[in-house]
């Protein structure tokens, strides 16, 4: 690969509330067509960041850009290039599969041949053709999930941020998210995700390790595996975590 | 004990933590005394009127001084022609015009008879009415007046005005302004914050834990018994002594029916989250089922009496309007529990009914 | 305005499909309506009073038919021996309470004048003020009558008596009916009740319900976001305008003198505002238990000081100062003078020229304060 301009690119960026720094002095840069993992235990930030990058929170300092945007003048041109699903499930369980998909074609200003189109491709690709007309909060969890993928990449969104996607699914549906994952990556989308299971690292491309605020590692599965003499990724954050507890001593 | 205690401290810090409504809770009762004791009042002072005298003579000058150095009226405008008055209306301030007949002094005096009208706007009836009969009393005075050493053969009425000597609005409207608050504080919240319990399903931790069900709720309510105790200390406070709302009978008896009817408003409370499953569910029902029925049927602002009898039947299914009844008794005539007792037995007989049936449906539920 | 139609069009689907909110919008300004008509009514009549004449006399039974036969007063209660007054006062079930004494017959024919003894219940302190003019009304009128006759009888004290006669005629509701006043009012409480209340908690759902956030990570413009909320919210206030609008009709008769039009305009106006300061508080609002108490905390006061129930005029002149801030008083009036006068666009300017600066003013301070960024 040749070293192309990053699409995400952050620099010690922070958010404090009050003294508690939740995300503190962090960088990174994310590279087009990747899947970055952002991983880390409940409450170590991972979150914050995200609704940074996105444009839902201001960051107290620091300095970020977003496919090319810089979050704090253009955060709302960001916003078209980038697809979004958040850790508490927001699609609207109100509304039925396609009055969702429409909603949101709409707002993102799609013409209706093209709202039409792409829910038929969408509603087929994810075989929900029967439940089209059902209300979200009749489907089960798994499917509500693939669903909410789909309707953030409905705009064609150069780079998607998935925040917790596969909390609280079933392994074989947590399976077939990493495959639709992965199949958006291969048309080119960058991938932003978070997680805290450590199987789902070897996913990724490359990850970064958060820790109370703190980067505290950085690399691809291979690497961080070498690096901490590990046999899969749990080991890797055992060590990590216990050089954390070696550092704060 | 413990346990229990710990649990009631968790309530306490959920209530206290929400300043925003902590304090529109602590500030509604006060703006709203306030509002009734210097604000709203139904008396008539200064009406505009507009006067249409065609005679402009002696008598009428006197007639017109004596009309508007009442406190009741005030001069809008002089008028010269009778369509004026529809236009003067239309604005909506001139209340009443008055008229008098050309020629008055006149005509009175040669026929010992003469004419004024009294045209008012009744498009506010209540207004209306009694702008006419104070004018009219204000003439019948002045007639009487004229007659050399006075008026034979009248009727001296001599009243007293019990209870509240001066006619102040606020007496009325303190009994009932307890009563919106302590159903808003006991019932509604209580409410709400059960049902939100069950929405975020925080609900069902407590109930698998060794607690049992009945001290889970009494541990959620009594913050609320406590915090509806503080809002009527307040009213009770700001009453008698901004007000001078005296409290005549006996304070430990008010104090107990008051701690009777927060019981009774949380019992309703519980009830009401029994049947619900969300929080705007819980608002909802608690707003149309509860606050209209308390504001409009419990005497707390109209009558029971003026009402058609189908609403005064169903008044009688208001717990409000016998606690409004009791406060009034105890606070302005000083009754004790012998007068009372019947009121007392039948908000005893409204706690039963709604304990009863929260027990019943929270059993149904559970199975 | 592409996007702002599927917003629209979301909300709406929203809205027909909430089992709580769908019978509020229906069912309940109809209830209201109805009940409040025949519950709020402050007219005074029908007091209750207690006779207890311990004369007999046929002056006393003359002033007696006298009292009976006012609309304003019923006799409920009759006793001719000395009672404690004050005790049967405490006991609640009259009104009023009228002692004749004994001689009170003698002493009007030989003395010319009388006293009869007066007991208010007083604590509601304007029923209790009425009563007793009303009372001292009667009086007169027993005066004037009896005392012409007798003065008739005895020629020698015959008085040059001068009648100054007075004539009064009510005018846009010469029955005196109380509904007609009432009803406009009660649907403009209605109106902004159900506007507040929606608009207020709409907003804040979203944020509950974690929604809000997908909609703000898309490129929806702050305008768009409030129209799409605000629009849908705007139509059901017309529609429940309507609705009242044909109870008052059909069910209580209330003329509608004026243009409809202007009616209909000034409500337009008026639920952009409403919808406004419900769409304001719902900004400023994390949970939709805070959104609710602060709206109930306005709205009481707005209507206590709106001059539904007590007119403003009686009001001290600081409280009718601060009224003028009141959005629910101009629409009180309005409605009042537009349905039962006919007043007209020129009539109602003032109150237009308010309410028009409020809705902007307060929609601006709600288009402010909605961030997407926090």
């Amino acid at each position: 690969m040749t070293d192309p301009a990053p699409i995400v690119s952050v620099k010690n960026l922070v958010k404090a509330f009050g003294k508690f720094h939740a995300v503190d002095r962090i960088s990174f840069e994310v590279f087009p067509g990747e899947i970055f993992g952002f991983l880390g235990a409940n409450g170590a930030g991972k979150t914050t960041a995200i609704k940074m990058l996105t444009g839902l929170w201001k960051p107290t300092s620091g300095e970020a850009t977003v496919a090319g945007y810089d979050i704090y003048k253009e955060a709302e041109s960001i916003k078209r290039d980038i697809g979004y699903m958040s850790q508490k499930f927001s699609l609207y369980s109100d509304l039925s599969v396609v009055e969702n998909i429409r909603l949101f074609g709409g707002i993102y200003g799609l013409g209706k041949e093209e709202i039409k189109m792409k829910s038929d491709d969408l509603l087929k690709r994810l075989n929900l053709e029967k439940e089209a007309g059902s209300l979200i909060s009749s489907l089960p969890l798994g499917w509500k999930q693939k669903l909410a993928f789909s309707v953030a990449m409905l705009h064609d969104p150069k780079i998607i941020f998935l925040d917790e996607p596969t909390g609280g699914v079933d392994p074989i549906t947590r399976r077939q998210f990493w495959d639709m994952i992965y199949e958006a990556a291969d048309r080119g989308k960058t991938i932003f995700v978070t997680t805290h299971y450590m199987d789902e690292a070897e996913y990724c491309d490359r990850i970064s390790m958060m820790v109370s605020g703190k980067i505290a590692a950085l690399g691809t599965p291979g690497a961080l595996k070498k690096g901490f003499k590990a046999r899969d990724m749990d080991e890797v954050f055992v060590g990590i975590a216990r050089e954390g507890k070696s550092l704060a001593e | 004990m413990k346990r229990f205690l710990a649990f009631v401290r968790k309530e306490f810090y959920h209530i206290l933590r929400d300043h925003r409504t902590l304090l529109i809770l602590v500030g509604m009762p006060v703006v709203q005394i306030l509002l009734f004791g210097y604000a709203i009042t139904n008396e008539i002072s200064n009406a505009p009127i507009a006067i249409l005298d065609h005679s402009n003579d002696e008598i009428t000058a006197l007639i017109k001084k004596k009309i508007l150095t009442s406190d009741y009226f005030v001069l809008s405008s002089n008028l010269s022609a009778e369509n004026e008055i529809e236009d003067i209306f239309k604005d909506g301030i001139t209340k009443m015009a008055v008229v008098f007949e050309p020629n008055f002094s006149e005509t009175l005096e040669k026929t010992n008879n003469a004419q004024i009208q009294f045209i008012a706007d009744a498009s506010d009836p209540n207004t209306a009415n009694t702008l006419v009969n104070y004018a009219q009393a204000i003439v019948a005075d002045f007639m009487s007046r004229r007659v050399n050493g006075g008026m034979p053969y009248m009727i001296e009425i001599r009243s007293r005005m019990v209870y509240n000597p001066e006619l102040k609005g606020v007496y009325y409207f303190v009994p009932g302004t307890i009563v919106i608050l302590l159903m808003l504080v006991s019932a509604m919240m209580t409410s709400i914050s059960i049902a939100r319990e069950k929405e975020i399903g925080t609900m069902e931790v407590l109930l698998a834990s060794p607690m049992n069900p009945s001290g889970i709720i009494l541990a959620k309510v009594i913050p609320y018994l406590l915090l509806s105790f503080v809002v009527s200390g307040i009213i009770l406070t700001l009453g008698k002594f901004v007000f001078g709302v005296p409290i005549i009978g006996s304070l430990p008896l008010l104090l107990g029916v008051t701690i009777l009817f927060i019981i009774l408003a949380l019992t309703l409370g519980i009830l009401i989250s029994t049947v619900v499953d969300t929080q705007q569910a819980a608002l909802l029902i608690s707003l149309m089922g509860l606050m209209l029925p308390t504001i409009l049927l419990s005497g707390f602002i109209f009558p029971v009496e003026n009402m058609p009898r189908i609403l005064q039947v169903l008044a009688n299914l208001v717990p409000a309007r016998w606690f409004i009844i009791v406060l009034k008794a105890i606070m302005l005539k000083g009754a004790s529990i012998g007068i009372i007792w019947k009121e007392i037995v039948i908000l005893c007989l409204f706690i039963m009914v709604f304990t009863g049936a929260s027990i019943k449906k929270f059993k149904v539920r559970l199975e | 305005m592409r996007t702002i139609r599927f917003l629209i069009q979301k909300e709406f689907l929203q809205i027909f499909r909430n089992k709580s909110i769908l019978p509020i919008i229906i069912v309940a300004p109809v209830i209201q309506l109805l009940v409040l008509a025949y519950a709020a009514d402050f007219e005074i009549r029908n007091l209750k009073i207690y006779w207890n004449d311990q004369d007999q006399s046929t002056a006393s039974s003359r002033l007696r038919d006298k009292i009976s036969s006012s609309e304003y007063f019923s006799l409920t209660d009759v006793s001719f021996e000395y009672i404690d007054l004050n005790e049967e006062l405490d006991k609640g079930k009259t009104d009023l309470i009228l002692n004749v004494p004994i001689g009170f017959e003698r002493d009007y024919l030989t003395s010319e004048k009388s006293e009869i003894q007066l007991l208010v219940n007083a604590i509601d302190g304007i029923k209790a003020g009425l009563g007793s003019f009303y009372l001292s009304q009667v009086a007169r009128d027993f005066s004037l009558e009896v005392g012409g006759e007798l003065m008739a009888k005895m020629p020698l004290k015959k008085i040059d008596l001068q009648v100054i006669e007075t004539t009064y005629s009510f005018w846009f509701n010469p029955f005196l009916n109380y509904k007609t006043y009432m009803v406009p009012g009660i649907l403009v409480i209605l109106v902004t009740m159900i506007g507040a209340f929606i608009s207020s908690m709409n907003i804040v759902r979203e944020k509950e319900l974690g929604t809000i956030e997908q909609l703000n990570v898309t490129p929806l413009k702050k305008y768009q976001f409030i129209l799409g909320k605000m629009i849908p919210l705007w139509i059901i206030g017309l529609f429940e305008f309507s609705l009242g609008l044909l109870v008052a009709k059909l069910v209580f008769n209330i003329p509608i003198v004026g243009s409809l039009l202007l009616l209909y305009g000034f409500t337009a106006v008026y639920l952009v505002m409403v919808v406004g300061i419900g769409m304001f508080i719902s900004t400023v609002t994390e949970t939709q238990q805070q959104a609710m108490f602060i709206s109930w905390f306005f709205l009481v006061i707005f209507i206590l000081m709106g001059g539904l129930f007590t007119p403003i005029e009686n009001m001290p002149p600081w409280a009718q100062k601060i009224t003028l801030i009141n959005p629910v008083r101009y629409f009180i009036e309005v409605i009042r003078l537009v349905m039962l006068k006919g007043s007209g666009l020129q009539d109602i300017g003032r109150q237009i020229i308010v309410v028009v600066f409020y809705a902007i003013i307060i929609n601006s301070l709600a288009v402010w304060r909605y961030r997407k960024t926090t």
